[in-house]
């Protein structure tokens, strides 16, 4: 783990704070940072009772079975991966927490976790053009019909390799992307968006 | 381009996914390899049933679930004939036999 004094996210040298102060009226499109969050891997049976108890335990959040599909607890979430293959995702602040009260409540069973915060960011979008953009390089279908809040999928946006988590209908998207394919994927979101008017969040 | 209805995470474009080859080839167990002559290591190593009609092959969800399953397919027409997960048995289908 990094020194918190030292630690930079992946989009700071873009200058979030700076560029969200402009005007940006009218933009259809409001492009963010949620940096440093907890991510952390998790491989189980979800048929097993004690796998899925053992998790609600530790995280308060309960197990998705559902293929492409988010639960939501407080500030925890899980999302679905594979059919035995999770992210718990939750603040900064709740990292270590996490992983201990995993390790401890999977004692004896044959499950995994793996502390993957560091490798990703997420970029939030949101805005009535949101699922245009997107769809420029995207093969999913992300009409409401067939995709909506609660949903994520792991696929590829613009040959990047990401999870995209729809949160809300206004629709507001978050986009959990490798640190190294962030500033790639940032500036082409910002070409696309040139087409729809694009805000930036403070940090 | 095709659509894959991976067993796992739904219909994805086929970009999404890898090849993996020709399905249902088992690795000789420990007893015969002993024995293997190297015309059946070529064998297992190298030849394949180069199907002209209904092949059965090995995909993996690349960037999804990153899972691999087995597909049917008609390597003339491209048509998926059936998906289904490593493990289960080579389905029943062939050119003169297809599921309609
Ligand atoms: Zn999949």
């Amino acid at each position: 783990m990094v020194e918190a004094y030292q630690r930079r996210s992946a989009l700071a040298h873009f200058g979030l704070n700076a560029l969200a102060s402009q005007k940006a009226d009218g933009a259809g499109i409001t492009l963010g940072e949620s940096a440093h969050r907890a991510i952390i891997n998790i491989r189980g049976d979800a048929k097993d009772p004690a796998f899925t108890a053992a998790v609600k335990n530790a995280t308060g959040c309960d197990l998705p079975a559902a293929a492409n599909t988010v639960a939501t607890a407080g500030d925890v979430r899980i999302l679905w991966l594979g059919p035995d293959e999770w992210w718990v995702v939750g603040t900064d602040a709740r990292r270590a927490g996490l992983i201990d009260g995993l390790r401890s409540a999977f004692a004896g069973q044959h499950t995994n976790v793996t502390d993957v915060s560091e490798s990703r960011t997420v970029i939030t979008m949101t805005g009535p053009a949101a699922r245009d953009v997107l769809a420029r390089g995207i093969s999913l279908d992300l009409h409401p019909r067939a995709f909506g809040p609660g949903q994520c999928a792991q696929t590829s946006l613009s040959r990047t390799n990401v999870l995209l988590h729809q949160t809300d209908n206004a629709p507001s998207y978050e986009i959990y992307v490798l640190k190294s394919f962030a500033d790639y994927l940032w500036r082409w979101i910002g070409l696309i968006a040139e087409d729809f008017g694009m805000a930036v969040k403070a940090e | 381009m095709f659509v894959i209805n991976c067993p796992y995470c739904g219909p994805r474009d086929e970009h999404e996914f890898g090849y993996g080859h020709e399905a249902h080839i088992a690795r000789p167990t420990l007893e015969q390899q002993g024995t293997m002559s190297d015309a059946e290591w070529a064998n297992y190593l190298f030849l394949r049933t180069n199907t002209k009609g209904v092949h059965f092959e090995r995909w993996v969800h690349t960037k999804g679930c990153r899972r691999w399953f087995n597909v049917a397919r008609h390597t003339v027409t491209h048509e998926i004939l059936k998906v289904y997960k490593m493990g289960e048995p080579k389905p029943d289908i062939s050119a003169e036999n297809l599921p309609r």
